[in-house]
């Protein structure tokens, strides 16, 4: 397990604003996602576990081992840390075929063990018939699956990853989620895999945590995170969710049910905590979640022509003041011309 | 009746050749060693060791020659050192010809291997660490490598240019003929004296083989490009 609790600050210069980086999670055996827009910190969590880089302050323990300590002066060097890292470009050595490359990274192992490791490798990344080439005879594929292999050959006691799906096209992506899958299965060690590209969060995710300038601002499963963003700027990073800000003119705690104004008009709402009548509350809600309706009814609001975005197992329709809507492709092709959308009231989730 | 022509001696040329040639290997060794330092280690006085390492290449060479006589002449502690271990004085000799052959090349090796190894990609020197590889071994199987062909552009010039030191070494090796007499100062000497034959055959000598050398440099920083 990786336990991390650390602070890093950079000064300004005079041209750019200083920046700081507050990290402060635990990741299990499995995959946690570092996810977020670039420049909030995710690269830098990774090189600072990796030992690249230097905390300010704080602590970084892997296993019972510890990496980092500020009381204590602890700072091993990369060396010493154990920490595979797949890096953004690969970071393959030019200059030595596949094999080469593998066989510098078991330089440790005894003679016998490292041929064993290496043809191990070769073989269960699909890298045998490669092993005599040079990098830039490789695809991108090959590449990665290159680079991955190399850094779990001297078998480190944690996987960083930092943004292996980029560069990718979508048959490479999925060849890569199950190579991470099956070291998930296989390996029982935490990997720590940076991105910004919310399938790939989905797809490979035990934990996420969301990066935002520098702070994790949330964390949790991948279905939590949907389920509950915590706050607007959370579920604006999760990307898709329509916000509203709503006015609340009615709770019924018996029901667990309340009443809101939002989009001009009222709305039966889920039970809000902590809130009274007047209160002012924002609210999500998810593009699938809402439906399209033939006709007026309880929470549905008349709507005109969307903008319409195909995707590739529905059709998003966009009418406008955050109503965003998630259609599947044979409702949509049925659809009338008079349009109402029904915003269900447990679909909608408060947010602080 | 016909003057036959003196033997051509060529004595000049071949010290020229072992002088350029030692003073490149002691360059090459200190050069990268420096570079290195500069390019991966931050310390305090790095500005200065930056700066005295490149002016050898601004200063006049009768000025670093006359420096080279107060820190090696014979009253110099290093030059009565020399002197009470091997018995004899250090300048005048052909190792006075090497050091100022070496101090003359050296600000280019230092040049050019620096940003040859702050070129190298960095990821690469990283993943070398976190793979478990000592510092040695990443600058020997990862950073020179990728370094190695605008470094061995720089010493086939480094080379060139200790080939052809006249002022520093005319100050500190001095002008013996068949001892220190190497061939930019034999050219000198047989223009003064009027001997136009050794001067045009030594001049063309040279000619070709600082050509070759920097056709090769080129050769060398194009392949790189490529």
């Amino acid at each position: 397990m990786i336990q991390a609790n650390f602070t890093k600050a950079f000064a300004g210069g005079r041209e750019s604003s200083g920046y700081s980086l507050e990290a402060q999670f635990n990741a299990e055996p499995g995959v946690t996602v570092l996810y977020g827009p670039s420049g909030a910190g995710k690269t830098l969590t990774l090189d600072a576990i990796a030992g690249f880089v230097a905390p300010d302050s704080g602590r970084i323990m892997l296993g019972d081992r510890i990496l980092y300590d500020s009381g204590a002066t602890v700072h091993l060097r990369p060396q010493e840390r154990r920490c595979g890292y797949v890096f953004q470009n690969y970071a393959l050595f030019p200059h030595m075929t596949v094999r080469q490359n593998l066989a510098f990274a078991a330089d440790s192992l005894p003679r016998l063990e490292r041929h064993r490791r290496i043809a191990e490798l070769l073989e269960s990344f699909r890298l045998t018939d490669l092993a005599g080439r040079y990098p830039r005879e490789l695809s991108g594929g090959q590449k990665q699956r290159a680079s991955i292999a190399r850094a779990l050959i001297a078998e480190p006691a944690a996987l960083l990853l930092d943004e292996p799906g980029r560069g990718l096209d979508a048959v490479l992506r999925r060849d890569l989620y199950s190579v991470i899958l099956e070291m998930k299965a296989t390996l029982r060690i935490p990997m720590l895999l940076v991105t910004h590209d919310l399938e790939e969060c989905f797809a490979l995710a035990d934990q996420v945590l969301i990066y935002d300038a520098g702070r994790i601002v949330h964390r949790g499963s991948p279905l939590e995170l949907l389920q509950n963003p915590g706050t607007p700027a959370v579920a604006r990073l999760l990307g898709d969710f329509n916000l509203y800000e709503a006015e609340v003119l009615a709770m019924d705690p018996g029901r667990q049910t309340s009443r809101v104004r939002l989009l001009g008009q009222e709305w039966n709402g889920p039970h809000l905590r902590g809130c009274f009548k007047g209160d002012r509350v924002t609210l999500c809600a998810r593009p699938e979640e809402l439906r399209l309706a033939t006709k007026p009814g309880p929470n549905r609001i008349r709507v005109e022509t969307p903008r319409v975005l195909e995707r590739p197992q529905s059709i998003r329709a966009d009418f406008g003041e955050e109503l965003i809507v998630d259609v599947p492709r044979e409702v949509w092709r049925e659809k009338p011309d008079d349009l109402w959308v029904e915003i269900p009231a447990e679909s909608l989730r408060q947010l602080r | 009746m016909p003057v036959s022509p003196t033997p051509l001696d060529w004595f000049p040329l071949w010290l020229s050749l072992q002088v350029a040639a030692s003073a490149t290997i002691i360059s090459l060794a200190l050069g990268i060693w420096l570079a290195w330092l500069l390019a991966n280690r931050s310390f305090t006085g790095k500005e200065l060791v930056d700066a005295l390492s490149t002016l050898p290449l601004a200063l006049p060479p009768t000025v670093l020659g006359y420096y080279l006589l107060v820190v090696i002449g014979r009253t110099s502690w290093i030059g009565r050192a020399w002197e009470e271990v091997t018995g004899s004085p250090l300048v005048f000799t052909w190792r006075a010809a090497v050091i100022a052959s070496t101090l003359h090349a050296i600000p280019l090796l230092v040049k050019s291997s620096r940003a040859a190894l702050e070129s190298v990609d960095h990821a690469c020197e990283r993943a070398g660490r976190s793979l478990g590889a000592s510092e040695w071994r990443i600058f020997w199987k990862i950073s020179l490598p990728l370094a190695r062909r605008p470094i061995a552009a720089a010493t086939a010039l480094a080379f060139a240019r200790s080939l052809g030191d006249f002022g520093a070494t005319l100050m500190i090796a001095g002008d013996i003929p068949g001892r220190t007499q190497t061939a930019a100062i034999a050219i000198f000497d047989a223009v003064e004296a009027g001997n136009t034959r050794v001067a045009r055959l030594l001049v063309i000598v040279i000619s070709i083989l600082t050509a070759v050398i920097v056709f090769v440099a080129n050769r060398l920083e194009q392949r790189r490009a490529a």
